[in-house]
């Protein structure tokens, strides 16, 4: 076929193109993934008990508040990622905020700890399972994630495939947050963005294979 | 932005309204912006250039929902070409074959190269791979000028499967080209 009449082809027949798909798309896939972690939470984990009661503390607000600034972040890199030629400027900013001001909390807590107590406050009683059920519950959102942006047109596939990796890894964490009795800012400092960067390192090593258009 | 760009993105944004004549002259002459690109670049491999001209038109049509008329046509075609010429080139040899520099996105549309080659891969023997409920909405609706109503009676498929299976042939055509290359 002549590459005229591939033109022809293409442009024949063609109704008007919807306009934000990658905002529809993202969407369907947060309340897919929100869904789904939620569900496998309160399945295999179960809310903690005293949830009530962590809801009256600050601290429980400023985790959620952390995974929220991180997951809105990185849905920020993802809409930018998604769409050819878009620029990143402003994404790595969003993103490091959120982390640094945790790691400054962190540091006050230990540097205000009695020297022994402080192990205890970045171990915590759960640092060997967190990260690993961050890790479990955002791999909904981790697969609604790359359908959502095989739907649009990534062209820096590692990068795209980390950025859907990390928003799944906020929901993941921010659904765990319900279950994880843990209040300390070295705590979530370390472990939560370990989890949430496990799914992150998964997407940007499977982005080119997955991703690729 | 300079007058040719901004006189395509015009034409792009009356096409993604649907107006068929203003996307097929946006494409006409994206096809010739696409040809000097590649041709430049890839000096030793001519034989792939209209091939990769080719794919790359179908990779814009098939992703044109991604574009976002606030952004400059620029950068949106220039990073879809960009991504087709790397993605070949990683098929092949490497990017020692490059004889351009791939990142120059500013003369993107002030070079211009009218003349095609012959494709190697012939898309038409692709379409017909397809399975039915792909190639026949795609052939009738785009190879014969039907409409949408028209093509459904003449298949007897409803008037979304018909929609469907031009939307999706023509992902699957994209996704032949990259297996066939």
């Amino acid at each position: 076929m002549k590459t005229d009449d591939l033109v022809m082809l293409l442009a024949t027949g063609e109704g008007r193109v919807e306009r934000h798909a990658a905002a529809r798309r993202y969407a369907a896939a947060i309340a897919v993934g929100v869904v789904a972690a939620g569900a496998l939470m309160l399945g295999v984990l179960g809310v903690r008990p005293d949830l009530a009661e962590a809801m009256r503390m600050p601290m429980f607000w400023a985790k959620i508040g952390y995974v929220v600034a991180l997951g809105a972040a990185s849905l920020l890199a993802l809409l930018r990622l998604s769409r050819p030629g878009a620029r990143l400027d402003r994404v790595l900013p969003a993103l490091a905020v959120p982390v640094l001001a945790m790691w400054a909390l962190a540091a006050i807590v230990l540097l205000g700890a009695a020297p022994d107590l402080r192990a205890g406050l970045v171990l915590g009683e759960t640092w060997a399972e967190c990260p690993f059920l961050i890790a479990m519950l955002s791999v909904p959102m981790f697969v609604a994630a790359l359908w959502a942006m095989r739907g649009l047109a990534p062209t820096r596939l590692p990068l795209a495939g980390a950025a859907a990796g990390l928003l799944s890894g906020s929901i993941g964490g921010l659904v765990y947050c319900l279950h994880c009795p843990e209040m300390e800012a070295p705590f979530i400092g370390t472990w939560y963005l370990l989890g949430m960067l496990i799914p992150a390192a998964t997407g940007a090593l499977l982005g080119r294979r997955v991703l690729r258009w | 932005m300079n007058a040719s760009e901004a006189r395509l993105q015009g034409l792009l944004i009356r096409g993604l309204d649907g107006e068929a004549p203003a996307y097929q002259a946006f494409l006409m002459e994206m096809s010739t912006h696409l040809r000097a690109y590649f041709r430049r670049r890839l000096a030793r491999l001519p034989d792939e250039v209209e091939d990769l001209v080719q794919e790359t038109l179908l990779a814009i049509h098939n992703k044109r929902h991604t574009y976002d008329t606030h952004q400059p046509l620029t950068a949106w075609v220039h990073a879809i070409a960009k991504y087709k010429l790397i993605d070949l080139l990683r098929r092949r040899a490497g990017r020692e074959l490059l004889t351009d520099p791939i990142d120059d996105e500013a003369d993107f549309f002030s070079t211009a190269d009218s003349e095609a080659a012959e494709a190697r891969r012939d898309l038409g023997k692709l379409l017909e791979q397809l399975p039915d409920r792909q190639r026949l909405p795609i052939v009738h609706t785009k190879l014969e000028g039907l409409s949408v109503t028209e093509a459904a009676q003449l298949t007897g498929m409803s008037e979304s499967a018909i929609k469907v299976g031009v939307h999706r042939g023509m992902k699957a055509l994209a996704a032949l080209i990259r297996g066939a290359s």
